[in-house]
């Protein structure tokens, strides 16, 4: 299959990335890891005049922690993140769920910006940056801005990304150090993608009850969520198996599961609540 | 339209090559039909099943997902350039000896995305194989002889450089 016609630029700087997509009229897309948009382009699903490939950019690969926030550059590779010892060290959960997304050839290739940019309800790392109240730090012509995940999609590639505008790093929440992490997912197994990913992370203070607790749920529905009526449940209660299971029962309360030809939404619902389930069995064991 | 070309430079197999295409080709087509390395197979044509596998600076890819223009100044290896008939990579001799493969059509492929999950796990667990191998779709083997030929491979490489004292 043939990606329909178009001009390929290659920026070397943020700056010139913008003006070559504002030189496209709203022609232009930015080119990562190309690991969501070529197969697009091959089915012509989308058909852009211009592709502005970022991947030259020098800087967009650091990974470093600013106060409270970790901060990972948008070219980092699934695999790269899977490896590095600062993510690792501090956010975990972030390791495997790159560790889990796609396949060996898809991890050498795709990249956290990307992935999220796209907004693809069935992608991984939307759980884990929703659970930690990720941020995009978008750079464009009116200057830049942090962009919460949360809100970011609007259903399915369809995204608040602003025209002529680039994702230059992704800033996470690192949470306590007595804080568990996980990212669970079920993969489905023709697709690779999760049917359902949950990313659950929680601590408890001395006094035996909850005093954190983070839950980000994607795969099921048009948009991936925070279970946030989960995370209210538990907080500042004493973790028992009773009490998870009762969490659990909360996990699709403020989302619309999805139907499609894989799963129906009831079906969805129930592997929800057993992969959240499961997740805070984990990390609140 | 748009149909300026654009040059690209890779090294093919230690060769330096270039040529100017259009910016929509795609690797794999750079390979076989304009290099003539014709040894990487187009299987599914839609990411999945991993035939096209080849090397891009080191990392395993399916050069079915990847611009021609955009692989531009890399290092490319495909099975043409890891080994000769005279002496075969150890994963060539592997998946030949365990018989890694039937038809042989995604054979290319999976020896380049092993060569790959070794380099990563130079020791692994016949389940972190078949992990490994997730990439690739085989439809004649059921996996088993390509995962004894990966378990094989893997052995003989650590061999090789206790023997010459490398890590
Ligand atoms: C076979 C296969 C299996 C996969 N399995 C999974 C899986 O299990 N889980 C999963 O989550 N994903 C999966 N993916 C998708 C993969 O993770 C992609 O790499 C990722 O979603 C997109 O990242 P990219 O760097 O490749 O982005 P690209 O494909 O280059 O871009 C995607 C979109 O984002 C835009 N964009 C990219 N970067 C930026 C930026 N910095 N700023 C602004 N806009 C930007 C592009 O314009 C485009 O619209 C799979 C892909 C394949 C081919």
């Amino acid at each position: 299959m043939i990606p329909s016609q178009f001009k390929y630029l290659r920026a070397q700087s943020v700056e010139e990335a913008i003006t070559m997509l504002q030189e496209t009229h709203g022609e232009g897309k930015i080119l990562a890891g190309g690991h969501s948009l070529v197969p697009l382009l091959k089915f012509r699903i989308t058909t852009p005049g211009t592709l502005v490939d970022i991947t030259r950019i020098p800087g967009l690969k650091d990974v470093r922690i600013d106060g409270d926030r970790l901060l990972v550059g948008a070219l980092k590779t699934h695999y790269e993140i899977s490896k590095d010892e600062t993510i690792i060290d501090n956010i975990p959960a972030l390791a495997k769920t790159a560790s889990e997304t796609g396949d060996l050839q898809v991890r050498n290739y795709g990249t956290i910006g990307g992935n999220i940019v796209h907004g693809d309800p069935v992608a991984d790392y939307p759980a884990i940056a929703l659970a930690l109240d990720a941020e995009l730090k978008v750079e464009g012509e009116d200057g830049t801005e942090m962009l919460p995940v949360d809100g970011f999609a609007l259903g399915p590639l369809i995204t608040m990304m602003p025209e002529n505008a680039i994702v230059t790093e992704v800033s996470f929440e690192i949470p306590p150090a007595h804080a568990e992490q996980t990212y669970l997912k079920y993969t489905h197994p023709a697709t690779g993608y999760p049917l359902v990913g949950v990313a659950a992370i929680a601590g408890t203070g001395d006094d035996g009850t909850i005093d954190y607790i983070r839950v980000g749920v994607t795969g099921v529905s048009d948009v991936s969520y925070r279970a946030r009526p989960v995370e209210e449940f538990l907080m500042g209660r004493e973790p028992s198996e009773e009490l998870i299971k009762e969490a659990a029962e909360l996990a699709v309360e403020d989302a619309e599961m999805g139907s499609d030809l894989f799963a129906s939404p009831e079906y969805r619902e129930h592997i929800t609540k057993i992969y959240v389930k499961r997740a805070l069995y984990e990390v609140l064991k | 339209m748009n149909n300026e070309l654009v040059n690209v430079s890779i090294t093919l197999n230690g060769e330096k090559v270039s040529a100017e295409v259009e910016p929509r080709m795609l690797l794999i087509h750079f390979i076989r039909d304009i290099m003539n390395a014709t040894g990487s197979h187009i299987g599914c044509d839609t990411s999945q099943c991993g035939n096209c596998t080849i090397l891009v600076d080191g990392r395993s890819t399916k050069s079915c997902t990847v611009l021609a223009v955009h692989a531009d100044e890399t290092e490319v290896i495909t099975v043409e350039g890891i080994g000769t008939t005279e002496n075969l990579h150890p994963i060539q001799k592997a998946f030949w000896e365990e018989h890694g493969l039937q038809c042989g059509y995604c054979t290319p492929g999976a020896m380049m995305a092993s060569i790959d999950f070794l380099s990563q796990n130079p020791d692994p667990t016949d389940d972190e194989i078949r992990e490994g191998l997730d990439g690739i779709i085989c439809r004649c083997t059921g996996y088993e002889f390509i995962v004894n030929a990966v378990r094989s491979a893997a052995k003989m490489m650590n061999d090789d450089s206790a023997v010459k004292g490398e890590v």
